[in-house]
């Protein structure tokens, strides 16, 4: 079964070229959405990016996204089969965050972006595993396994919306919704092959979104291509009165400027991104992904973001204080995990919280918790707040003079399951290209620039706040002129 | 050696809004555990708080109220902690960057004397949950509706020197907080909750003794006693070689025993930082002048206007000005009545009275500020005497009558001023009393006085009351000569 006018099969095409021929007639939602459910059935066990299918529920939403388009009331997404990452909470659905903690929690309530998803006429095919409370850089930390990536499953796919992207990848999704704090969709996205944004800090609401870092948080859409980011951040973005952090502030059509042409397009290379530790093949692809840039009229100049080296000392700061108090109310007492048969409720506490996290988890709380202890909290979380400062202050100044700003989006391919599990330093080091922009609160993009020993490779694209229509206007424009977004694995 | 007790508040004030601080669910007391506490007050994972703009509105009144700064730029921060009422594991505080900064209270000294209560500051917060230990078989059982109910924490500097001054303080806190309409000023329901910090030193002694802090007192009487308590027991300990402790104390109202509750060493580190849920709150000059135009008159400047504008005596205006409702009832029965010293002493003489002993609030009371305002101008026109006016008042208490004038109608009760009708009722009470006139008649004229109260009693015995007492004294003097 396949669109009569495409070679590719249904599950290599891009959410577009779905939509085009769900609204043409040439295939119904219900039969996408089985295609998918029959390839998660049997391909899943494999990648394990799936936590909960929700087979049921994506067909008669399938059905009734079927009556819409037959009556005329579609909209460019109605129809389209997503899987969402596992902290957004989802109405009558499990929602588990990859932890022990929510594995009996059905959350009574839909977050504004599936709500927003969903009435935009989506299919929910189910939630998608992740790093435990979104805290990690592989997958590794889910209380329901590790994800593998689908171009080598001895490999990680990233974090933490590992699952994420690895079921774009392997084509058990269409498009999914990531969330990044510290680069959780565009590091995954990189080491998976796949296009992921992560928006301006206050673009996308985080009602509904469990919280690892309220500062940083923010969703994004995974997918094929800058296109399909498009049209997903489309419906995902917008002023929700129920998030204080929300930016009222009109969303533009992000599909509209896709075709600009880049001539004149000042790209800023950060001399710091392409430092010590950054793989050389890694940047290899990323200068022939620049060198394409400037085949399309776009200027490069090498630019400086003195504070990089300070953002991942900062981050490992303001991210656990967060989390740490984030995290204070999985307490055992109104739901979630709880330890059997407490004695008082200092073991009440002590247990439930002891045996319902993950090492990874408990580790950031603790950290965070000492960050802001009396005595400490000058030294180290007012100290971060401050670097964060002037990290922002490198990036505006940056931006007074190039428009995007790219490098590498991690500084290595996937890595083998296990290669870091020891070394959380060398896994937080692994954030530093993505993790500067989420102190600074800017939009961020990651689109499949090459291959390295059989392993995408992603080029990252920051702009200035609440310019994501310049992002994606430029990964359009590299996916026009590159094929590296259509490479899929095998067994996709 | 002579000691000085040294005196500072923290005061709890619940917000008036109709929702709570951070989400939409109602604050009405006294539903069934668990009916008002939605997603947000419940902390479910994903769910986020928006500032009640009325919570907002509500602060800063009393910071005009109290003379106090407003602070522009004002920060929500986290205060950390685990207690099973206390849904999200911290409570939604602030500390650094309160709303109300440094302000003013005075009150009046039993001596007369006006005496100066600073402000620190004053914060905005949520509350907590209760924790509810009877009835659950061993269990505890946790109602969360009242987490989330909008609290401003009013912080006084140490500038109380006895338990007088501090429930004086209490009243005065009472009344602003009444008067602006952003609190119901209900201590039963917990609407003022107050927690006070002692500490003794040698009179004289300009460095501050340990202090203590009695947590949760919930009445203007129990916190008078608790502090007396509280200082005759750092006393004693002082004087018998001991040293006072930091500590947190609890003073039980029903039995007067006080007891530690957990020392400095075992406080909280509370781990407060800037809450990333919440953006600053920034306050504008235009917000300001909206709210400053909504002010109502404060008790201090009503009590002045009492006095002059009224002619109350200090000690009236005082009292009357002190309750916003005490004092809406009070202008509102003088100019119904049109007698400001006569609706004073009605309002608290016989209304005072009857409410005490019925138990009964005055917003409460079935004789209206309008229905006592119109018996007061019956006793001012000389319809009634101020003997039937009490009976009238009663008669209206008991819902005997809608308006004075129909009690006096319905059970004839208007004064009689018919100067024929009255001499005859002296005549017939002067010849019953033959002996009685020949005694005063005999009398010195400085004794004549009391006994003329004799022969007016009988008379008004005899008109049942309604003969004018201003004219039976007239007659009376007139024929006895």
């Amino acid at each position: 079964m396949s669109d009569p006018t495409s070679t590719k099969p249904i599950h290599q095409q891009s959410l577009a070229e779905l939509s085009g021929a769900l609204q043409a007639g040439k295939v119904s939602s219900v039969e996408l959405t089985q295609h998918y459910l029959d390839r998660i059935k049997q391909l899943n066990n494999k990648i394990n990016c799936f936590i909960t299918v929700t087979e049921e529920q994506a067909l008669e939403q399938a059905k009734a996204a079927d009556t819409a388009i037959a009556a005329g009331n579609a909209s460019p997404l109605t129809g389209i089969p997503l899987a969402h990452k596992d902290l957004f909470c989802t109405e009558g659905v499990k929602t588990s965050c990859g932890s022990k903690m929510l594995d009996n929690w059905v959350a009574p309530y839909e977050s504004t972006v599936t709500g927003n998803l969903k009435a935009a006429g989506t299919v929910t095919l189910g939630k998608l595993n992740m790093d435990e409370f979104a805290m990690g850089g592989s997958n590794e930390n889910s209380f329901y396994g590790p994800v593998r990536n689908p171009w080598n499953k001895e490999m990680v796919p990233g974090g933490s919306s590992g699952g994420s992207a690895a079921a774009v990848a392997a084509g058990l999704a269409v498009a999914t919704t990531g969330t990044d704090t510290g680069g959780s969709i565009r590091q995954p996205a990189s080491m998976c092959g796949i296009t992921g944004l992560k928006p301006t800090y206050g673009r996308v609401s985080r009602w509904g979104m469990v919280a690892f870092a309220s500062s940083l948080d923010q969703a994004g859409p995974m997918a094929r291509t800058a296109q399909d980011a498009a049209m997903l951040l489309n419906v995902m973005a917008g002023f929700d009165p129920k998030d204080s952090t929300c930016m009222d502030r009109a969303v533009p059509d992000y599909t509209a400027t896709l075709d600009q042409p880049l001539k004149g397009l000042r790209i800023g290379l950060p001399k710091e991104y392409f430092a010590e530790g950054l793989d050389a093949k890694v940047e290899q692809v990323i200068r022939d992904a620049i060198a394409e840039y400037e085949k399309l009229g776009a200027t490069v100049k090498e630019i400086s973001l003195p504070r990089t080296h300070h953002s991942v000392a900062a981050y490992y700061v303001i991210a656990p204080a967060e989390a740490s108090a984030n995290l204070s109310r999985f307490d055992g007492v109104r739901f979630g995990y709880r330890c059997e048969d407490p004695k008082d409720l200092e073991d009440l506490y002590k247990r439930s919280r002891g045996e319902g996290f993950g090492s990874e988890v408990k580790n950031r709380i603790m950290v965070g918790a000492y960050a802001l202890s009396a005595g400490y909290y000058d030294a180290y979380y007012a100290k971060a707040q401050k670097i964060r400062r002037l990290i922002r202050d490198d990036f505006l100044k940056a931006f007074e003079e190039v428009d995007v700003i790219m490098g590498p989006t991690a500084p290595t391919p996937a890595f083998p399951i296990g290669a870091k599990a020891n070394d959380p330093v060398a896994m937080y080091l692994g954030d530093i290209f993505t993790i500067s922009t989420n102190l600074a609160g800017l939009p961020g993009m990651s689109v499949p620039a090459g291959f390295v020993d059989g392993l995408p490779v992603g080029l990252q694209i920051i702009g200035p706040h609440f310019e994501e229509a310049r992002l994606l206007n430029a990964g359009h424009q590299f996916q026009q002129e590159t094929d590296w977004h259509l490479h899929t694995p095998s067994e996709a | 050696m002579e000691w000085e007790a040294v005196i500072g508040l923290e005061v709890h004030v619940q917000l008036a809004t109709k929702t709570k601080i951070f989400s939409g669910a109602s604050t009405a007391f006294g539903a069934e555990p668990n009916t008002q506490a939605c997603a947000i007050d419940l902390g479910l994972p994903g769910t986020l708080p928006v500032v009640n703009e009325e919570a907002i509105n509500m602060a800063i009144k009393f910071g005009l109220g109290v003379n106090a700064e407003i602070n522009k730029v004002n920060v929500f921060e986290r205060k950390n902690y685990f207690y099973p009422d206390l849904p999200k594991g911290y409570q939604t505080t602030q500390l650094d960057k309160p709303i109300v900064g440094a302000g003013t209270v005075d009150i009046a000294l039993e001596d007369g004397s006006v005496h100066t209560v600073r402000i620190h500051h004053a914060h905005l917060e949520e509350d907590a949950g209760k924790s509810l230990h009877e009835d659950f078989a061993g269990m505890s059982g946790i109602d969360l509706n009242r987490a989330g109910t909008p609290l401003i924490e009013v912080v006084t500097e140490p500038d109380m020197r006895n338990a007088k001054q501090a429930v004086a303080f209490a009243r005065k806190l009472h009344s602003i907080v009444t008067t602006l309409g952003i609190c119901d000023g209900d201590m039963s329901q917990g609407s003022m909750r107050f927690d006070v910090n002692v500490s003794v030193r040698p009179k004289g002694q300009e460095k501050l003794g340990t202090r203590t802090e009695t947590k949760n007192l919930n009445s203007f009487r129990f916190m008078e006693a608790a502090i007396n308590k509280e200082i005759q027991r750092q006393i004693e300990a002082i004087e018998d070689g001991f040293e006072i402790i930091q500590e947190t104390r609890l003073y039980n109202g029903d039995t007067g025993e006080a007891r530690s509750m957990r020392s400095k060493e075992e406080a909280n580190d509370y781990r407060y930082f800037p809450c990333p849920d919440l953006l600053p709150v920034v306050i504008d000059d235009s917000r300001l002048d909206k709210l400053r135009a909504e002010m109502p008159e404060m008790p201090e400047v009503r009590k002045a206007r009492f006095i002059e504008e009224l002619g109350l005596s200090n000690y009236d205006a005082e009292i009357l000005s002190g309750e916003k409702a005490t004092a809406d009832y009070f202008e509102a029965a003088a100019k119904t009545s049109g007698d400001a010293k006569l609706a004073a002493n009605w309002v608290l003489g016989e209304l005072a009275k009857t409410l005490n002993q019925n138990d009964t609030e005055i917003k409460d009371s079935p004789v209206s500020a309008e229905m006592l305002g119109g018996l007061i101008a019956r006793i001012k026109d000389n319809t009634i005497s101020g003997k039937i006016a009490k009976q009238v008042f009663d008669a209206l208490w008991k819902g005997e009558g809608s308006t004075a004038d129909e009690v006096i109608e319905k059970k004839g009760l208007k004064q009689v001023t018919d100067t024929g009708a009255i001499e005859a009722i002296v005549d017939e009470v002067l010849a019953a009393n033959q002996a009685q006139v020949e005694q005063y008649q005999a009398a010195e004229e400085a004794k004549r006085g009391k006994m003329i109260g004799f022969f007016v009693g009988q008379i008004m015995k005899a008109s049942k009351g309604k003969a004018n007492p201003g004219m039976v004294n007239q007659l009376l003097k007139k024929k006895l000569g």
